[in-house]
């Protein structure tokens, strides 16, 4: 037995005394102060009854011997206890290197990420991407190419957490090892699908939309694995427009084929582009409607794309009560005026 | 190791003797009441087994000592041995939180916080024996 045992033996006896002498509630205050003790120092149950036995033999010299044979029962019974307090505590250690070994994991996943945004002429460029839990399972990229086209990619791989990260660095590893020269959204996409069908899980589908922004001719030509439809703004018109794609989700299929869509953009026009966690926002009252995003949005069309996007994300965590149920990409691709 | 009782367990009541053997073997060792309890539980635990997994074998309690730093150690030693069907992954049961009558704490990984030395050895169709000492203080 270590001196700290001793040193609480010791308490214990003088509290306990205290307490017989003037039975008042300072005296179980002290009590709870040392339950804490106990707890802090990892002497288990057991070892607690058996300092009150000890304690009480030592008082009350002439104890009933039944009383004090019915503590060997007590210990026995508290043994258990004893061991599943070790238990949680062991499971606790666990946890903690578990959570800790995911924030490496996530810290790293952050480095998947494009660094930067891009900033080409004429273009205003937002982008916010946050994880409901450490690791998302969205994905965002850009590409720049020598033609002045920026390509953008949005992935929502279809599941959560640590699996979904998993595959996500995939993604980003498939991304990277497309071909050099520039490909256009559809063969992108259709190239990207036979990556993933042959070496992510089967059980795991990605949604991506991909767009070809030309900054040149302001025009946008996308492609869509059935992913969450983006919007399209009109100044003009000062109207949103659903931006969808047709495509059958990657990894489903070994040969797909996609579609590809084209739009002139205007000046001030922009193209909203968001991943299923912005749309399935979940408040008190139920799913949010797509609705609720544009008027959100267009609260705060005067801004920059990169604070439209900042701003739409807080005013949505704020319906949700804090608590974010999926992963949340919104980007947005605006022609400046 | 000194003299050795051994307690066959085939039984609920062989349970209960195979705690006894432990207990008095306990005392004479000198072990205080914390101890004893948890010797006896660890006994418990390990005749269980046997008599649910294994149907039947034996628990052996003994003397052990060892020359320490301090002058010798003395300790109380128990081996549970079947002949039954074994144990196919004993780092899986050994993990905490795996018990499968989902007993918290108790199983095989309490008996190993119980004693200050725990060995299994077990052969998938041959059978299971294990050690495990606690040392007096
Ligand atoms: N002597 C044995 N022979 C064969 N299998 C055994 C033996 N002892 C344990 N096992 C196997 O190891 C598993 C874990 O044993 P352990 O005692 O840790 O937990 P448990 O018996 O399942 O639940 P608990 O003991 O908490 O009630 C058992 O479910 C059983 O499959
Ligand atoms: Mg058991």
């Amino acid at each position: 037995m270590g001196d700290a045992y001793l040193r609480l033996q010791e308490q214990y006896r003088k509290i306990l005394n205290q307490y017989l002498e003037n039975k008042n509630e300072q005296g179980l205050y002290h009590a709870q102060q040392f339950s804490k003790k106990v707890l802090e120092n990892q002497i288990s149950p057991e070892e607690v009854v058996s300092l009150h036995l000890s304690t009480l033999e030592e008082s009350f010299p002439d104890i009933p011997k039944g009383a004090q044979d019915s503590f060997e029962f007590l210990l026995e019974v508290m043994i258990g206890y004893g061991l599943a307090y070790q238990e949680h505590q062991s499971l606790k250690d666990r946890q903690r290197e578990l959570e800790s070994e995911i924030d490496v994991a996530a810290n790293m996943q952050q480095t998947f990420l494009p660094s930067g945004i891009p900033e080409p002429e004429d273009l205003d460029v937002g982008v916010l991407s946050v994880p409901a839990s450490k690791m998302s399972g969205d994905y965002y990229h850009f590409v720049h190419d020598e033609n002045d086209c920026l390509g953008v990619a949005i992935a929502d791989i279809i599941g959560k957490g640590v699996p979904a990260a998993l595959c996500m660095s995939m993604i980003k590893y498939a991304m990277d090892s497309l071909p050099e020269q520039r490909l256009q959204p559809a063969d992108l996409l259709a190239n990207l699908n036979r990556v993933v069908e042959q070496n992510v899980a089967s059980n795991m589908f990605i949604t991506m939309m991909y767009g070809s922004y030309d900054v040149r001719a302001h025009t946008f030509q996308y492609a869509g694995a059935g992913h969450e439809p983006g919007f399209y703004y009109s100044a003009e018109a000062d109207e949103f427009e659903e931006l969808s794609a047709k495509g059958i989700v990657l990894g489903i299929k070994r040969h797909a084929e996609f579609r590809e869509y084209q739009r002139v953009v205007a000046p001030g026009d922009f193209i909203v582009l968001l991943s299923d966690g912005v749309t399935e926002c979940r408040t008190e009252q139920g799913f949010i409607e797509r609705e609720e995003i544009t008027r959100l949005i267009r609260n705060h069309m005067h801004l920059s794309a990169q604070e439209m996007v900042n701003h739409v994300f807080h005013e949505l965590e704020k319906l949700q009560g804090f608590q974010l149920r999926d992963d949340f990409t919104l980007m947005i691709l605006r022609r400046e005026v | 190791m000194s003299s050795q009782s051994c307690v066959e367990v085939h039984t609920e009541w062989g349970i209960v003797s195979a705690r006894q053997a432990g207990r008095n073997k306990a005392k004479e060792i000198g072990f205080g009441n914390v101890d004893q309890a948890r010797i006896t539980t660890a006994i418990s635990e390990l005749a269980r087994n046997i008599y649910l997994y294994a149907e039947k074998g034996e628990i052996c309690i003994g003397e052990v000592s060892e020359m320490g730093g301090a002058g010798v150690k003395k300790g109380l030693q128990i081996t549970a041995k079947d002949v039954g069907p074994g144990i196919d992954n004993i780092r899986e049961v050994m993990a905490d939180g795996f018990t499968t009558s989902g007993g918290l704490g108790a199983g095989l990984p309490g008996v190993k916080r119980l004693m200050d030395h725990f060995d299994i050895e077990s052969t998938s169709g041959e059978g299971t024996t294990i050690t495990a000492i606690k040392w007096l203080r």
